[in-house]
């Protein structure tokens, strides 16, 4: 019982991160139609920012704050720059340059910085919480989770409750139509863009320091089972990445825990088959999937 | 549309291919093979494959640059028999299929006399037997699977590393004698590093003297299940066949759930220095006080063979920083020169293999080396090392192989002989 | 040398105006006699280099005729490869201790691997057919990510990380005064990747091609005019794996080992790169892009080793360094050269040849290839067929 409790607990700290960052995927392709395969190495890009950030001022906040701006910078960036050359007619190749994309940053970020993990410090303290007597959480656990659902719930406002918000959805929905109204379409792109890799970066800067350090190839795993969170839960549904992610953090941390860390990737490749089966796009799809 | 211009691209596909073998044939003439690859009047190039980069490569590198430091060192003294070394590494990202490109690069394009410490288990397993087969000396492989011992099916190959087997006996056996009563368990790696420890642990302990078992995987840098389950099942001793990135990852995971057992580790993810590279300067000496390891290797703060090691790594390597890496990297240059050093005036494979064979060389550990005609291990056994503030050192404990079993024995350490260059 | 050539090179075969199936056949016979021919040429080293080019364009142009001509993205090839390989491994082991050796190994073990890379290609496909783009993408993705996990799990058959190794094949005692293993290797390549790329080209350009296309231009307007779109994915997706896991195979059998290790995301993605800078869709594209992936590594290698950098430079570039310019070929190639390589040289050496010179310009390379012969009505569909029976 004790073990299931923490094992419960795990699970949710870790399943936040990944709805975070699946949030941050269904956001690009809300507003994008593209699987935004570079999401994890630009996040890497922004934790490297943060680490050199703090690591001149020695504060964690400032570090943080700069990983948001960085994250944000990042993907105005790619958008801008990069995303905006690809081919409308061909439906993956804006998935074939988010693939550059990731050789890019990551080969650049190894010849800048090597290959060595670099240990991320954290100004929490190391004890942990204790509920019935089971260490549960270590305080850095709970921020992790209060963060995650912080923005997830600051990102709801943001869409649902603002004009912001509304200009947001209505170009990513009815492109043509907002554009007659008056809605400038393409900066509402960039911002989508922008928010996402800010909320990406986030994501890696929560789940770096619990990992054995930073390096170029820190965000691989969270990609995938980020990726694997948002088909889950549908590429369309902001709810559909919460609950696949929670869904996600439980399945790796429960199968960890009883049969073994190996058979986890086997596990949530069996997730995704058995979800996809059923429901080809995601459990909270309102509708068939479109055509990618 | 494709299928109009498919005749097109084929046509110049011919093109290309054909254009390819002319500039590719122009350029492949191989160089006058002499009696002996890799071998000139003055030089003697040698080869290695290790992870230069990669998500696996991560504290390894430092080991091959170590190893053609302490070269440049022989080199600028004179060399071995007056040719100097040229040490070619390869980088193979620990991926086998690399490996098995650059190895066959090393062997038949810079044509090397042999390979030295090539590291890694699954990579180099993928070039044992064509090492083997085209008789490239293949010395001292930089990994502690047993598989490098096998002279019958593979004589070639000659191991370095202490066994995984002999590791987890002999740190078995210390946990035994030190703690008797205490409740041991192990988290090791899910490959043959893990299962072979294991092996070694359980013929100490008996095969249910372990009383909790947890495996990781690379891929998933998050052992807080398997700290989580040890935990529950009242471990006080905790056997690691980790490497050193997991060693600090374990003990960082067990630290936040408020959990200090006893941390004994095999060599290969108990190197000190690494390990604060992972845990950070300030947390380090506080969670790893009285964490235990083994080593073979000259070592300690007062060592005189560190001291040289120290020396040459600040003239000759920039000033890396010195850690075990760094002195294993030295010591497999110290014995390849010495192999080479006994392999005569103009030597050849055979008696560069006949060298090693022989029994007559003595290497830097703190035992002798086991090699000999049915014997490619080279050390069978491993002294216990501690850190105490901050500090690792050998304790004086030091358990070998004998006959079957692990039993303590005197360290012999090889005492450092004039400015640390094998004389013949 | 320039285009012209070919049709002469055609024609001393006798046939210069040999259409449809024979045409197929006499170049790639004339392209696997030159291949052959041209090992002599080449040292051990540059033979191997050869082998594992042939192995890799197996799986590439299984690749690309999927991506290309379906419009299916894999991103799981490496683990497609993989299978053939194991396969391979696997079968090779069991005819070993059945006491059978030498060119019977190899083709029972070439058949195992087949039946193992088809099977596994089947289910993924029966998959994939329900699943569009980005779905099926993060499909293909997991499977490579769980490949490392399947084989230590089932360590007692794939052995873990170590993975398999096989007995070794030499070269034929009747060849052995004459010719390198490395070199023997690569005929064995050569003959295998010619027969499975062959078959592949077969199919592109048949009905089943026609079919694949209708499927990819409109999933709907195929349907309505009686293609089985379904089926016709499935099919694909098997017949891609199986080309895939000849060249796993062909790996397995050049250096007589396979390991999860070979099979990584990275070298999936590779696998894509060399399709994409080949050309989407077009075979020959896919063999330059398997030369590419191979060479260009070992010539920034050779490149980087040649300037005398100091050790923790060339270090940090090392492998660093062909991952960056190959993502950029990724991006460049994509956003402004779609086409590829066989694109652009298609446009550069537009050939005076059947109808397609009659009058009409060779389309500009940068149309979405596959898409054109069925873009959005029914009728199109109908209308290519014809032009295919004519040809």
């Amino acid at each position: 019982m004790d073990r299931l409790l923490y094992l419960l607990a795990t699970g949710l700290a870790r399943g936040a991160v990944f709805a975070l960052f699946a949030l941050s995927l269904v956001l690009i392709w809300r507003a994008a139609r593209i699987v935004n395969f570079a999401q994890g190495a630009m996040a890497v890009v922004a934790t490297y920012v943060a680490f050199a950030v703090t690591g001149l001022t020695g504060s964690y906040w400032l570090g943080l704050g700069s990983a948001l701006l960085a994250g944000a910078a990042i993907g105005f960036a790619v958008e801008r720059g990069v995303m905006r050359f690809a081919p409308q007619g061909s439906p993956f190749s804006g998935v074939i340059i988010a693939i550059g994309l990731v050789m890019v940053l990551q080969s650049a970020l190894g010849i800048l910085f090597g290959q060595q993990h670099r240990p991320m410090a954290v100004p929490f303290d190391e004890r942990p919480i204790m509920i019935a007597g089971v260490p549960v959480f270590s305080p850095y656990d709970l921020f992790v989770l209060v963060v995650a659902v912080a923005v997830m719930a600051a990102l709801a406002l943001l869409f649902t409750r603002t004009s912001l918000g509304l200009q947001l959805r209505a170009s990513a929905f009815a492109p043509e139509v907002s554009r007659l109204l008056g809605v400038r379409v393409s900066r509402m792109l960039t911002i989508g863009w922008m928010l996402s890799a800010a909320v990406a970066s986030l994501a890696a800067l929560l789940l770096v320091p619990t990992e054995l350090g930073l390096n170029p190839h820190s965000t691989d795993m969270l990609f995938v089972y980020a990726f694997t969170v948002a088909v889950v839960g549908g590429l369309d549904s902001p709810p559909g990445a919460l609950i696949g992610g929670l869904v996600v953090g439980l399945v790796i941390s429960l199968v960890t825990g009883y049969l073994g860390s190996t058979v986890a990737p086997i596990a949530v490749l069996v997730l995704l088959v058995v979800v996809l089966l059923v429901r080809p796009g995601g459990i909270f799809a309102a509708r068939e999937a479109r055509t990618a | 549309m494709s299928q109009h211009r498919a005749p097109t691209t084929r046509a110049a596909a011919v093109v290309a291919a054909s254009a390819l073998l002319l500039t590719v044939s122009a350029c492949s003439t191989p160089g006058v093979a002499a009696d002996t690859p890799g071998v000139t009047d003055d030089t003697v190039t040698i080869g290695s494959h290790q992870p230069l980069t990669g998500p696996a490569a991560a504290g390894y590198s430092s080991i091959s640059a170590a190893t053609s430091a302490y070269f440049d060192y022989v080199n600028d003294n004179g060399g071995i028999n007056g040719r100097s070394i040229e040490y070619l590494v390869k980088d193979d990202g620990y991926n086998p299929a690399t490996t098995q490109t650059v190895v066959r690069e090393l062997v038949q394009e810079d044509e090397v006399f042999a390979i030295l410490n090539g590291l890694g288990t699954p990579t180099h397993t993928s070039v044992l037997d064509y090492l083997n087969q085209n008789g490239v000396p293949d010395l001292f492989v930089a990994s502690g699977s047993t598989s490098w011992n096998q002279p019958e099916e593979y004589p070639m190959t000659f191991a370095l590393n202490a066994d995984y087997v002999v590791e987890g006996a002999a740190l078995a056996r210390y946990a035994a004698d030190e703690h008797p009563d205490a409740v041991v368990c192990l988290l090791g790696q899910d490959d043959d590093f893990g299962a072979e420890f294991i092996e070694g642990a359980e013929t100490v302990l008996g095969a249910d003297g372990l009383a909790a078992v947890e495996r990781y995987s690379v891929s998933n840098q998050d052992v807080t299940a398997q700290i989580g389950a040890m935990k529950a099942a009242g471990c006080e001793i905790n056997l690691l066949a980790t490497v050193n990135g997991f060693t600090a990852l374990a003990v960082g995971t067990a630290a936040k759930l408020g959990w200090f057992p006893q941390w004994i580790s095999s060599s290969s993810g108990g190197d000190y220095p690494t390990l604060v590279g992972f845990l950070g300067e300030d947390l380090a000496p506080q969670l790893l006080q009285g964490f235990t390891s083994t080593n073979y290797l000259p070592f300690g703060p007062d060592d005189e063979w560190s001291k040289l090691f120290r020396e040459i790594n600040d003239e000759y390597n920039a000033g890396a920083p010195f850690d075990g890496n760094t002195v294993y990297g030295m010591s497999v240059g110290y014995l390849f020169a010495e192999a080479l050093a006994k392999a005569g005036e103009s030597p050849t494979r055979e008696s560069l293999l006949a060298a090693i064979s022989s029994g007559e060389l003595e290497g830097n550990g703190i035992l002798p080396l086991a090699f000999g005609e049915d014997e490619h291990a080279a050390y069978t056994g491993v002294g216990i090392t501690t850190v105490d503030q901050g500090v690792q050192d050998f304790i004086g404990v030091t358990y070998a192989l004998e006959g079957e079993s692990v039993e303590e024995v005197e360290a012999k350490p090889v005492p450092l002989a004039g400015d640390g260059i094998p004389k013949p | 040398m320039t285009a012209p050539s070919f049709p002469t090179f055609a024609s001393l075969n006798g046939a210069p105006r040999l259409t449809g199936t024979p045409r197929l056949l006499v170049t790639s016979v004339i392209l696997t006699l030159v291949a052959i021919g041209g090992t002599f040429l080449l040292d051990p080293y540059r033979n191997y280099q050869l082998a594992v080019i042939a192995a890799y364009f197996c799986a590439t142009a299984g690749l690309t005729m999927l991506v290309g001509l379906t419009g299916q993205l894999s991103l799981g090839h490496a683990a497609l490869m993989a299978a053939g390989g194991y396969g391979y491994a696997l079968t090779a082991n069991a005819s070993t201790d059945a006491g059978v050796d030498g060119v019977a190994r190899f083709l029972v073990s070439l058949v195992g691997a087949v039946v193992v890379a088809g099977l596994a290609g089947l289910l993924l496909g029966l998959a994939a057919a329900r699943l569009r783009g980005p779905y099926l993408a993060g499909l293909t993705l997991a499977v490579v990510i769980a490949l490392p996990a399947v084989t230590s799990v089932f360590s007692g058959v794939f052995r873990g990380d170590q993975g398999l190794q096989i007995a070794y094949d030499g070269v034929p005692p009747f060849l052995r005064t004459l010719i390198a293993v490395e070199q023997w290797q690569a005929w064995v390549a050569i003959l295998v990747t010619s027969v499975t790329v062959t078959v592949l080209a077969g199919l592109r350009r048949g009905r089943a091609g026609l079919r694949m296309r209708a499927v990819h231009g409109d999933e709907t307007a195929a349907r309505l005019s009686g293609v089985p779109a379904g089926r016709v994915k499935v099919f694909a997706f098997t017949m891609s794996s199986i080309s895939a896991g000849v060249g796993g195979a062909l790996l397995c059998f050049v250096t007589q080992s396979v390991s999860p290790g070979a099979y990584t995301l990275a070298f999936s993605l590779l696998l894509l790169v060399a399709v994409v800078i080949g050309g989407l869709g077009s075979i020959g594209g896919a063999a330059l892009g398997a030369v590419v992936v191979v060479l260009l590594p070992w010539l920034i290698g050779t490149a980087t080793a040649a300037l005398e950098l100091p050790a923790d430079v060339e270090q940090r570039l090392s492998g660093n360094v062909s991952v960056l310019v190959f993502g950029l070929l990724l991006i460049v190639v994509t956003a402004v050269w779609p086409g590829g390589i066989a694109g652009a040289l298609g446009r550069r050496m537009p050939r005076a040849r059947d109808q397609v010179a009659a009058g009409t310009p060779v389309a500009p390379a940068d149309a979405p290839p596959p898409a054109v012969p069925v873009t959005t009505s029914t009728s199109s569909v109908s209308h290519s067929i014809p032009t295919e029976t004519e040809r």
